[in-house]
């Protein structure tokens, strides 16, 4: 269970970063982004995972003395929950550069912003 | 028992959000599927974490992720057309 | 086509090292100390039954402080590459037919519910799954439905970044009130703990988390707000 979502991770970290790698339109390259980080986050979560055992909430079904006992790792948890927050406003600032960029050069082809190219 | 419908729908789950990944990548579509199947990428991940016994990074997947981050591509698509080569 | 050689080529060099990492992986079977630490104390000292709430508001709260200043800073940053060079919005840029009666009538009915669904995920946040940063979320898509259905309609920048700044203030505030009255920066012990599971226990942390909430969601709306009002080009 956890070495399948695992996989998956890290094979979309490896699609993410071929798409932004390779492809010359900027909303493009900012899509394989995202996906890694999905696939980042995916990985981290399956970590924490424990087989057979809950999500980290006490109720009826886990009472507070057995708790150590009967829930996975929260860390991880709170650790993926500050990564996406961050991960969307980072995807936003790209976006908006993006949109700079075409307004001032009219393309969105990274081929065609030559500046710093050396 | 249950234990085998997890892991099937953990392995469909996997397969599926692969697929679309490779669409949302590959130059050949156009761009609002890219960013559709990028959402789709999302939700599925949001599912995934939901059997990984993670409930709060399902919500919070589910809504930010998969959700703003779609419309934030949106938003900028229906900003730049024409500057969109494909 | 050397360029794409060289990606094919760190591409493969990184799924080795994957490859090797998920090979190399063994599952715990126990939790590990500070886990077991949190799972056994958080309920008994600071009265959360969501043990991830607990974590990310008290046990690493300043990472939380931490996380939402780089978001108030994305969301200033994407308004300042926005506005360069807009030019003053005077008059119409663009003719868009009326909203129809469907859709607004739709809109009047959705967005108190959307609005009412947001508050109520981050007042339980300490019970249940969810809290600041999903209703927050919550309240941005609120916002966004509106803007969606009215394109033309201009929100109040001021009344936005005043939602934004008082929530942040008081999320120091009542940080730095735990530092004079109780154990420590973000100590949520300033209120009585009450018993696990009611609305009204675990401290200051619902009111800590509702303040959160507002002020991603105000963070998230304002990333909206300037990405709609940019103009056609």
């Amino acid at each position: 269970m956890a070495q399948i979502a695992m996989a998956t991770g890290f094979i979309l970290i490896l699609i993410g970063l071929y798409g932004a790698l390779t492809n010359r339109n900027l909303l493009r390259m900012i899509i394989g982004f995202t996906i890694a980080h999905s696939g980042v986050n995916l990985v981290l979560v399956a970590v924490g995972y424990l087989s057979g055992r809950t999500a980290p909430i006490l109720d009826s079904a886990v009472p507070m003395a057995e708790a150590a006992e009967r829930i996975i790792d929260p860390l991880p948890q709170a650790l993926v929950l500050t990564a996406i927050v961050i991960g969307v406003g980072v995807t936003a600032l790209m976006l908006a550069y993006a949109y700079r960029i075409y307004v001032t050069k009219g393309t969105l082809d990274i081929g065609k912003c030559r500046e710093l190219k050396w | 028992m249950s234990e085998n419908i997890t892991l099937a729908l953990s392995l469909l789950l996997a397969l599926t959000m692969i697929v679309a990944a490779v669409m949302a990548v590959r130059g050949k579509r156009s761009l609002p599927i890219a960013i559709l199947a990028a959402g789709l990428v999302s939700l599925l991940t949001s599912v995934q974490f939901l059997l990984l016994a993670a409930p709060d990074v399902a919500m919070t997947e589910a809504a930010i992720g998969s959700g703003l981050t779609t419309f934030l591509f949106f938003f900028v698509l229906s900003r730049v057309r024409g500057g969109v080569d494909d | 086509m050397i360029r794409r050689a060289f990606v094919l080529l760190l591409l493969l060099a990184l799924g080795a090292i994957f490859l090797d990492l998920l090979l190399g992986f063994v599952p715990a079977t126990e939790l590990n100390e500070t886990a077991r630490y949190y799972a056994e104390r958080s309920a008994a000292d600071l009265g959360t039954a969501n043990i991830t709430t607990a974590i990310i508001v008290t046990y690493r709260g300043l990472d939380t402080l931490g996380e939402v200043t780089v978001l108030f800073l994305t969301a200033a940053i994407v308004g300042l590459v926005l506005s360069w060079g807009r030019r003053s919005a005077e008059g119409p840029q663009r003719q868009l037919l009326p909203t129809g009666e469907l859709l607004t009538t739709g809109k009047n009915l959705l967005v108190p519910l959307i609005l009412l669904l947001g508050v109520y995920v981050f007042v339980n946040g300490h019970l249940t799954p969810g809290g600041g940063f999903q209703g927050g979320a919550i309240l941005a898509s609120g916002i966004l439905l509106m803007l969606l259905t009215d394109p033309m309609k201009r929100f109040s920048h001021g009344m936005i970044s005043a939602v934004e700044s008082f929530s942040g203030l008081v999320f120091v505030g009542l940080g730095l009130l735990g530092v004079a009255l109780a154990g420590g920066f973000l100590d949520n012990r300033l209120l009585p703990i009450g018993t696990v599971g009611e609305l009204f226990s675990a401290g200051v942390i619902p009111i800590i988390y509702s303040f959160i909430g507002l002020k991603v969601g105000a963070e998230f709306s304002s990333m909206l707000v300037n990405l709609s009002e940019t103009e056609d080009s």
